[in-house]
């Protein structure tokens, strides 16, 4: 056993050199490490956001509400469809995800079956006892949702892009949540305020005709204006027509602009867009129409003259920073469906700094702290295992360089843990070949048979606590998730220093010393 | 020059024989913390409960009670304000607002600029949906419960089922007593915590498999001599290298809890405790434990009798 073959050394002298070369770029500024040649390992430690500063947010996107608007279009649909036919329902509407209806009369199932088969290939229809249902099948309803939040990831990603921010991540996770990671911002309120709008811009007819508290006719509906008063209460509301003259699809551009000292936003219309748009103000000169924003009305301009040029300007009572933000928004586009943010992390940069401060400091102190007391304890079987100890650090530094793994706090924890229990399958062996010593065994013998009992005790224990490290891994998410991947490579590195590399360095040293007591 | 010289290879302690003392200080420990858990609960952190979190860097004249004051004028609800780590750093914690997610926001801007004259700079915000919040909490009981399951089946897996039985016994202790040191101390229970009562599990059947592995080797050896004396050779033979590695462990530890930062202190102080208690438990839970279980020699004899004369013979075989 002591006995080590040299393809066993070499292995693991490259091991250790491997280590080191990908550990080593983290040694260098990221300036510097550009000059480099390519073939240099050159890959930093990925830094999480606790540690570099930056926001983590988890959105849902609440898939329901573009499913109820699609719905909403099926209703119509149903409607023309029965009144063609001639075929006479009430209560028609949309109930727990279906459009429902009631026939007039139960005999007429087989005409409304007829008349309503070509709304949609993805929607089962259902009359039994004259009530009829329209609802999606659950595959389209699973293509819908996940359609819609591929969307919505689009969005994100365009949006995030038009504010500068420099290598975030946009990921999808489970069904319908989407993970966004922006290093380096440091306003995450603006972000958040820009994720999370909808902003479907739509232009409709104000029907000045109608009282807002009155009655409203079912072609029209009243939407509350964006400015708010005193109270904080939407200052006042209007009456529009359902029926949108342009929508927010038909820009193709948007910049914030000033007209007479206030900030406005100033748009382009497709050719489309450009062509309703004049028709619209061509026939309704005199009358004023409703720039609405996600439900929110933000002016209500008279018509002046009809508008030809498929130009176009908002005003409300922006502020340079939100009349910038709304031309952003209407240049990347609107989102499929709401987005609910369900968590937020943001941790400013100089905190990233400090912690990554106070991690160095706590590490360099447990790494003197161990090794001072190894030293003292088990002398020079003790200064092996620190010498064991400073390439475990570097081969852990090596393996998150190379795997790309994210470090954060718990990991640098885990890193400083690994610290104190890698010395433990050191101190197993050590114990282990004082026992075997003492039962008046010569050096060689004492040292082989201590090593070879030692090795399923420290492959037992070690499994065990990688079973603990893997489940964690797997559950925990965000800081943890990191924790449990130092503590991995940290219990996997501490077993090869320990069983490989000392394991040698004892070997070489028996071999060329040919001791004649174990000094332990 | 090496210390180690001066203590014996094998100290006699007699540990088996006061395993009533030893079971009996769990068994109290176990009922302690199961009470204190019961009557005050965990202080849970944001990751759990939902809700949100402010870190702050404060100017120099500005006092807690001050802020709080201030805070209490924008009522948000339950909130509350503490100093964090530093004297200048205080955790600001406010309850999740109804109103969905525009209110959370709301109040994060609000709570932000009415601090505004007595901050310097905002360090950190997280703000956690309940939700979310439910579903980390589900995770986490659902790590902590597979991992000790996972564990205990290697255990069985490696040994025999007296043994996986007695390191679930004694992880179970460490588990419930951790939530009754987090009870009792009132310190934040967050995410950060369950990934340290995993390691301590994880660092507990570490300890209690390096002593199973012994005893086994021990009663393979002796097979004649009764199983309390048996137990006693495991422990006795085990003891250096469990404190030796607890020291090392815990001098890391403390290192982190001096010079690790605020963040991650409630962290590393669970980590110390379950150190601390691990160690305790792998020698006076599990091992008494095989003993209740009537773990005999014949058990691990009759069985793997065939390898434990390979293993010995090649032992003697050996250079």
């Amino acid at each position: 056993m002591l006995h080590i073959p040299r393809w066993q050394t070499v292995i693991i002298a490259l091991i250790v050199l491997a280590g080191a070369l990908f550990a080593a770029p983290n040694l260098f500024s990221e300036k510097r490490l550009q000059s480099f040649p390519d073939w240099v390992p050159n890959k930093q430690i990925n830094l999480g956001l606790d540690l570099q500063g930056g926001s983590h947010l988890l959105l849902e996107v609440k898939a329901e509400e573009s499913m109820t608007q699609y719905l909403q279009g099926v209703v119509e649909e149903v409607r023309r469809n029965l009144r063609q036919e001639r075929i006479g329902y009430r209560a028609l509407g949309i109930t727990d995800g279906a459009v429902t209806f009631e026939l007039r009369d139960p005999g007429k199932a087989g005409g409304a079956r007829k008349a309503l088969q070509n709304v949609g290939d993805d929607l089962k229809l259902e009359i039994a006892d004259g009530e009829g249902a329209l609802q999606l099948t659950d595959q389209a309803r699973r293509e819908r949702v996940s359609s819609t939040v591929q969307q919505s990831i689009e969005v994100i990603r365009r949006r995030i892009d038009q504010t500068g921010v420099r290598e975030p991540t946009i990921q999808r996770q489970g069904e319908r949540r989407i993970i966004v990671q922006l290093p380096g911002i440091n306003n995450p309120e603006r972000m958040k305020d820009i994720l999370g709008k909808t902003a479907k811009l739509t232009f409709h007819l104000v029907r000045q005709d109608v009282n807002p508290s009155g009655d409203v006719p079912p072609s029209a509906k009243v939407l509350p204006a964006a400015e708010t008063g005193p109270n904080g209460e939407p200052a006042r509301r209007y009456v529009v027509e359902k029926r949108v003259m342009v929508s927010g699809e038909n820009l193709t551009d948007a910049q914030p602009s000033f007209q007479q000292g206030q900030p406005v936003v100033s748009f382009n219309f497709n050719s489309v867009g450009g062509s309703r748009f004049a028709e619209a103000t061509k026939e309704n000169v005199g009358e004023p129409f409703a720039i609405v924003l996600d439900d929110e009305v933000i002016s209500a301009p008279v018509i002046r003259e009809p508008i030809l040029g498929g130009q176009g300007m908002i005003s409300g009572d922006f502020t340079t920073e939100e009349a910038n933000d709304l031309a952003l928004l209407l240049r990347a586009g609107a989102l499929p469906a709401p987005l609910r943010i369900l968590q937020e992390r943001t941790v400013g940069p100089s905190m990233g700094a400090d912690s990554v401060e106070a991690g160095e400091i706590a590490s360099v102190v447990a790494l003197v702290a161990v090794m001072a007391f190894a030293a003292a304890i088990y002398g020079f079987f003790g200064l092996l295992a620190c010498l064991g100890l400073l390439v475990n650090l570097v081969l852990i530094m090596g393996g998150l360089s190379l795997l790309q793994a994210t470090l954060t706090l718990p990991g640098i924890a885990g890193i400083v843990l690994t610290l104190g229990m890698a010395v433990d399958a050191n101190v197993l062996i050590f114990e282990r070949i004082r026992e075997e010593a003492q039962n008046f065994r010569g050096p060689v013998s004492a040292v082989d048979a201590g090593y070879r009992r030692a090795m399923t005790t420290i492959l037992d224990a070690n499994i065990t606590t990688l079973i603990a490290a893997l489940l964690l891994y797997y559950f925990g998410s965000g800081p943890v998730r990191g924790f449990a991947v130092t503590l991995s490579i940290g219990v996997i590195t501490s077993m090869f220093t320990a069983i490989m590399l000392t394991r040698s360095l004892v070997a070489l040293w028996l071999r060329h010393r040919r001791p004649q007591a174990l000094p332990i | 020059m090496a210390l180690i010289r001066n203590v014996p290879v094998a100290p006699a302690l007699n540990l088996i024989d006061k395993r009533r003392w030893t079971l009996a200080l769990a068994a109290v420990l176990v009922v302690v913390s199961l009470g204190t858990f019961g009557a005050f609960g965990l202080n849970l952190g944001v990751d759990f409960r939902g809700g949100i979190v402010i870190q702050a860097e404060t100017a120099q004249e500005t006092t807690v009670a001050g802020m709080r004051e201030r805070l209490a004028e924008l009522n948000l609800g339950d909130t509350n304000i503490q100093q964090f780590g530093e004297a200048n750093t205080v955790l600001i914690r406010v309850q999740e607002q109804a109103g969905g997610q525009e209110a959370q926001n709301e109040a994060i801007q609000r709570v932000k600029e009415h601090l505004r004259p007595q901050v310097t700079t905002y360090e950190r915000t997280e703000f956690v949906g309940p939700k979310v919040g439910e579903e980390l909490k589900q995770a986490g009981m659902m790590a902590t419960g597979l991992a000790l399951l996972a564990m205990a089946a290697y255990i069985w897996f490696r040994f025999e089922w007296q043994f996986a039985v007695a390191g679930l016994a004694a992880l179970l202790h460490d588990v419930i007593t951790t939530l009754g040191f987090f009870s009792i101390t009132q310190l934040e229970f967050n995410l950060g915590t369950v990934a340290a009562v995993l390691t301590i599990a994880g660092y507990s059947i570490n300890d209690t498999v390096v002593v199973f592995d012994r005893v086994r080797e021990v009663v393979r050896k002796y097979k004649r001599k009764p199983m309390p004396e048996l137990l006693n050779i495991g422990v006795n033979s085990t003891i250096t290298r469990t404190l030796l590695t607890s020291v090392t462990t815990l001098l890391a530890l403390i290192a982190l809890a001096v010079f690790g930062g605020a963040v991650i202190r409630s962290f590393t102080w669970a980590l110390i405790w379950g150190v601390l208690i691990g160690t305790f438990s792998s020698i006076g839970v599990a091992v008494p434990m095989l003993l209740q279980l009537r773990l005999s020699p014949s058990t691990l004899v009759t069985e793997d009798d065939e390898t434990a004369r390979q293993q010995a013979e090649a032992a003697g075989k050996s250079p």
